[in-house]
């Protein structure tokens, strides 16, 4: 059990499985490990908190960027006659 | 005129789709030329081959599937730096937490933002400072990380295209929101 004794103290190992654990599920013993971490660390406890409401936050500027974003017609008129050129050969 | 000319209308895919295609390239590249350029080159690519085009997706699905290998280029390019970043993988992470057992490094504990409880989705400065955070990211970091939040994509789908190893993206994905939150604190609280 020495390896669960050390985790106690390895916030490193801890805030990795958090941002592992949003893509891939941990197995069985990465989750305890990570259980028995949180229970005694309170500063990874903020930092995961911090760490969904980041990820949430990216996710929606990511978004928002998009609907933020057009081509003016000038550019479009390029596009369309380089097109047009094209069709033409 | 054959099959795939009357499936296709390249006449109408600016009016249709440039708007869409922009945004979808502005959001994973952040660079409005550079964004204009892909798309221009996804038509003229798609027009060299119409002739691929079996119908089987939508002619969006198809074009934005270009588009979508272009921007992949640009991320391999732009992350030429990629042996530098796995030398650094093989480092522990010593900025901010103790190399013997792992423990934060009083400086860098994380400390509460404040406005956990109000909000801070549409907290508008707090969202501007994370965009100016997201921006310091090194550029593949960020890539990793635009993949990861808006296309929703597998970890084994971003190795495969931008040619990283799964013990290296993970350390960029823990780095990257390590850095991000850090960067967040530095200049939030």
């Amino acid at each position: 059990m020495n390896k669960l004794k050390k985790i106690q103290y390895d916030c490193h190992k801890a805030t990795f499985l958090m941002e592992k654990r949003t893509m891939k599920p941990l197995t069985l013993f990465e989750r305890v490990e990570l259980h028995i971490h949180l229970a005694g660390c309170s500063v990874c406890r903020t930092y995961k908190q911090q760490s969904y409401l980041i990820g949430q936050m990216v996710h929606r500027l990511l978004y928002n960027k998009a609907t933020e974003y057009h081509l003016d017609e000038k550019d479009k008129k390029v596009m369309e006659e380089r097109i047009e050129e094209e069709l033409k050969k | 005129m054959n099959d795939q000319q009357t499936l296709l209308n390249p006449h109408n895919w600016v009016k249709t789709y440039a708007d869409y295609l922009y945004a979808f390239a502005i959001v994973r590249i952040n660079d409005e030329e550079l964004a204009k350029d892909l798309v221009q080159e996804t038509f003229l690519a798609a027009l060299q081959r119409t002739a691929a085009f079996e119908g089987k997706s939508t002619e969006r699905t198809w074009l934005t599937a270009i588009l979508k290998n272009k921007i992949i280029d640009v991320y391999r390019k732009k992350s030429s730096g990629l042996k530098q970043v796995e030398m650094i993988a093989a480092e522990p992470d010593q900025e901010f937490f103790n190399p013997d057992h792992g423990h934060w490094k009083q400086e860098h504990w994380p400390q509460p933002f404040g406005i956990e409880n109000h909000d801070p989705l549409h907290n508008k400065e707090f969202n501007h400072i994370l965009q100016l955070c997201m921006e310091k990211l090194p550029a593949l970091w960020l890539s990793v990380f635009t993949m990861k939040h808006i296309d929703d994509a597998t970890s084994e789908a971003i190795c495969t295209d931008l040619k990283i190893s799964p013990n290296n993206f993970w350390v960029i994905i823990h780095r990257a929101k390590l850095n991000l939150r850090a960067c967040l604190q530095k200049n939030w609280i």
